[in-house]
């Protein structure tokens, strides 16, 4: 019997051992794998730092904004439990001041209620965020045929959201190596997906990584101006922007890890009990 | 169900209700006397969570489904609206998402443990049929209920799915193309397909639902299988279901349950794709379209096979040879504990089912054994595709080959004679596959 189930073990150490070569085996990936440059919300405890969410968001706010649409996301939720501008004196997110002066400064559209126009109005907190686009075909005419994805939801549509976002917006380098031929209106960069072989004069075992991008690079040093004062190197722009659109990807993060924690002590000690009657309802059977 | 009724009605009431509808007495003869086997290992409670799979299943839908647009052009913000608005409404959701993981997870333990234990041999035939086809109900479920939120994958895969059915067009020409029409309500996956996808998502789990009843029904007959694969003989041999076993399942539900909430609460989207969460874009084929985990091993024999028609046979005949094991196992012995070849088999089919997952998760020109590099310096040799095809020859053959003839080859070890026999004298009993049973009897001596 255990010889049997020696020989088992070993073809299953055999099986994982083949998986392993296979993995290593396959074709090397045609562009960087993201950098690591770790985020206070990572782990199951993790929790989003409430600065550089604001910091993020004034990113978002001033440079994003500008071509990125992000209409799941409303100016109320600045300000509910968990986000860049929560305040526990304001326990209903549309009377928070912070976002209805946040709100106020920018102007939507909308109807004239007693003649019919088109108006522009301030928005509210119950409004999503301006998009700069009337329609796909101007955001598209403005980038040069590439359409700037909405950024709601990005950080989770994205492998390795927080990172992906962080590398691909601080890692373009300062030119395009020498051998690539960047078609007009597009950026090298080397997070983004895509196949260069065509476009590379160089040997062709040493094709760089990366792809072209509509973006052009965005986080030059002092691009804003933090209002707490932090230095606006391309590295904190990146990462604060990146922490920003990780919370309004999943703004109830910090709810869901604070209630797992909950669930899980309940479970375990829940799970502690039970064992224990079974050890004892099943005391004098002999199974 | 089966055998004599010990219930004895307690309350006026109950002897009331028990000439009109003797609802009292099934409940207490299913669920509390029911005498079952005092063997039963943890693979045996796979079972009871799966009901406790399927009840999350419905529960959480349900409750989405309130807040859920079928619509393709609102879906996939009512989905994003469940989770940022409802109130725990991101909890109901990755309730439903990972749910449907888990209640896979638990299937192909269920199924793997009928197959290694024998369970689906006389006299529980009927009882393996009606989990197959419950296990046939889930994947139609799942795959609707993934079309559901309407991102990238959900759209091509649908497109996918509903394609294989026009490869009946080089059977007989334009049958395919009729079936997928009628399949989507139009010309092309659209709104019709999310609405009716919506429709049959709602009524399928009830169907399970209903079948589940009848494999209850189909099991409390003969009774449980065990570990020995060796029948009841005496009372000796059993304990009733309560309390043992409603203990027993239910440390095993709890213990689930933590993984489950593991993923739930701290790692939600780990077994998702993030390409769902781009709303579908019916004019931008994703780079690559993959299914969910659990279908990985089908998808990889789907593209093993260079013929369309070919390769969906041997994606559906893959679950149908399922339906045959039955009749297709030969052996006299259940358990394959006493089955030494039958179990070298067994594992190695384990492996080689996982290893045809893994080839569904990557590309057919992905290279599996290197044996040369291009001038890109990229590695040549074994594809996937190519690779698939050996390991989909091993499925097959352990069921169409490996069952039928082992039965008359194999030199079986010897049977004990009754349960309680090798209870009590083995130390140790059948390290390979049960063991956390196998510590359970040695604590216990
Ligand atoms: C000048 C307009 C413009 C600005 C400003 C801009 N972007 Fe973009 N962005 C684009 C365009 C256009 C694309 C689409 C690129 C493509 O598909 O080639 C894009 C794509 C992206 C993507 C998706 C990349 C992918 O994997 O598909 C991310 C993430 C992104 N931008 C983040 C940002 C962030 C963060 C900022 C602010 C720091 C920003 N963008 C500012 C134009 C802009
Ligand atoms: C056998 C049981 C069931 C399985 C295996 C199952 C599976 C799934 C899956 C895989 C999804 C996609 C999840 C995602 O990625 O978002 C889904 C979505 C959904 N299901 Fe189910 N489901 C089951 C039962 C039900 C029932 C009974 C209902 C309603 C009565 C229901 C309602 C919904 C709704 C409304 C959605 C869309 C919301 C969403 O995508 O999260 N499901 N289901």
């Amino acid at each position: 019997m255990l010889r049997h189930a020696l020989r088992g073990a070993l073809l299953g150490v055999g099986v994982a051992g083949l998986l392993l070569s296979a993995t290593s085996a396959t074709a090397k990936s045609k562009w960087e794998e993201a950098q690591h440059p770790g985020f206070s919300f990572e782990g199951p405890l993790g929790k989003f730092d409430q600065g550089a969410l604001q910091r993020g968001f004034k990113i978002y706010s001033e440079v994003c904004s500008s071509c990125h649409s992000m209409n799941l996301v409303y100016y109320r939720n600045l300000a509910q439990p968990g986000g860049p501008f929560y305040n526990p004196k304001y326990p209903n997110p549309n009377d928070s001041p912070y976002a209805k002066a946040i709100a106020a400064d920018v102007k939507v559209p909308d109807i004239d209620q007693d003649t019919g126009d088109a108006i522009q109005r301030p928005a509210t907190p119950a409004d999503h965020f301006r998009n700069p686009w009337p329609n796909e075909a101007a955001a598209r005419a403005s980038n040069g045929g590439a359409l700037p994805p909405d950024l709601s939801v990005i950080s989770k549509a994205r492998e390795d959201g927080p990172n992906y976002i962080f590398s691909l917006t601080s890692g373009y380098p300062p030119s395009p190596p020498k051998g690539l031929t960047v078609p007009a209106g597009k950026y090298y960069n080397p997070y983004f997906p895509g196949d260069l072989s065509s476009f590379w004069s160089g040997p062709k075992d040493k094709v760089p990584k990366g792809g072209f991008i509509a973006m052009p690079f965005q986080l030059t040093p002092n691009r804003v101006t933090y209002d707490d004062g932090t230095k606006a190197t391309t590295y904190q722009e990146a990462h604060d922007v990146a922490t920003f659109l990780d919370w309004a990807s999943d703004p109830k993060q910090e709810e869901r890890k604070q209630t797992g924690l909950a669930v899980m002590i309940y479970l375990l000690v829940f799970a502690g009990v039970v064992y224990g009657s079974y050890r004892a309802i099943w005391r004098n059977v002999a199974h | 169900m089966s055998g004599h009724s010990t219930y004895e009605p307690k309350t006026g009431f109950e002897r009331w209700l028990d000439v009109r509808l003797p609802i009292v007495r099934l409940g207490y003869d299913s669920l509390i006397d029911y005498p079952t086997p005092k063997n039963l290992n943890y693979w045996w409670t796979f079972g009871g969570i799966l009901a406790f799979c399927l009840g999350v299943q419905i529960i959480s839908g349900v409750v989405l489904a309130m807040h859920y647009v079928p619509n393709s052009a609102m879906a996939f913000n009512s989905v994003e609206a469940i989770m940022r608005d409802v109130n725990f409404g991101w909890m109901l959701r990755y309730i439903h998402a990972n749910g449907a993981s888990m209640f896979f997870l638990a299937v192909y333990i269920h199924i793997s443990r009928g197959l290694y234990y024998g369970s689906y041999k006389a006299p529980r035939e009927v009882l393996w049929l009606l989990g197959c086809v419950i296990y046939l109900l889930m994947m139609a479920t799942a795959f609707m209920g993934y079309v559901l939120p309407w991102g990238q994958m959900s759209f091509y895969g649908a497109v996918v799915i509903t394609n294989l059915f026009s490869a009946l067009d080089s059977v007989i020409p334009g049958l395919g193309t009729m079936i997928t029409t009628w399949l989507w309500g139009g010309f092309a996956v659209d709104n019709a397909t999310l609405n009716r996808f919506f429709a049959l998502h709602y009524l399928l789990p009830f169907m399970i639902a209903g079948v589940v009843g009848l494999h209850i029904w189909a099991l409390h007959v003969p009774g449980n299988n065990n570990p020995t694969g060796v029948a009841v003989k005496s009372k000796e041999d059993t304990v009733p279901f309560h309390p043992y076993y409603t203990v027993k399942d239910g440390f095993a539900v709890i213990c689930f349950t933590i993984m489950f909430a593991w993923f739930v609460f701290f790692a939600p989207n780990a077994l998702a794709h993030a390409d769902n969460y781009i709303p579908a874009n019916p004019l931008q084929t994703p780079a690559h379209i993959v299914p969910e985990w659990y279908f990985l091993p089908f998808y990889a024999m789907l593209r093993a096979v260079p013929d369309k028609l070919l390769g969906v046979m041997t994606m559906f005949g893959a679950i149908a040879v399922l339906f045959a094991v039955p009749w297709l196992d030969t052996s006299k012995v259940r358990s394959m504990r006493y089955r030494p070849a039958a179990r070298t088999f067994f594992l190695i089919f384990l492996a080689v089912t996982l290893i045809l997952g893994w080839c569904g998760s990557k590309e057919p020109d992905d290279v599996v054994i290197a044996t040369g590099h291009d001038i890109a310096g990229d590695p040549t040799g074994l594809s996937v595709t190519v690779f698939s095809r050996f390991l989909a020859l091993y499925y097959y053959g352990y069921f169409l080959a490996v069952l039928p003839l082992l039965g008359f080859f194999e030199k079986a070890k010897p049977v004990p004679e009754t349960i309680s026999s090798p209870v009590l004298s083995a130390h140790g009993h059948g390290v390979a596959m049960p063991a956390g049973a196998a510590a359970e009897a040695s604590k216990k001596g």
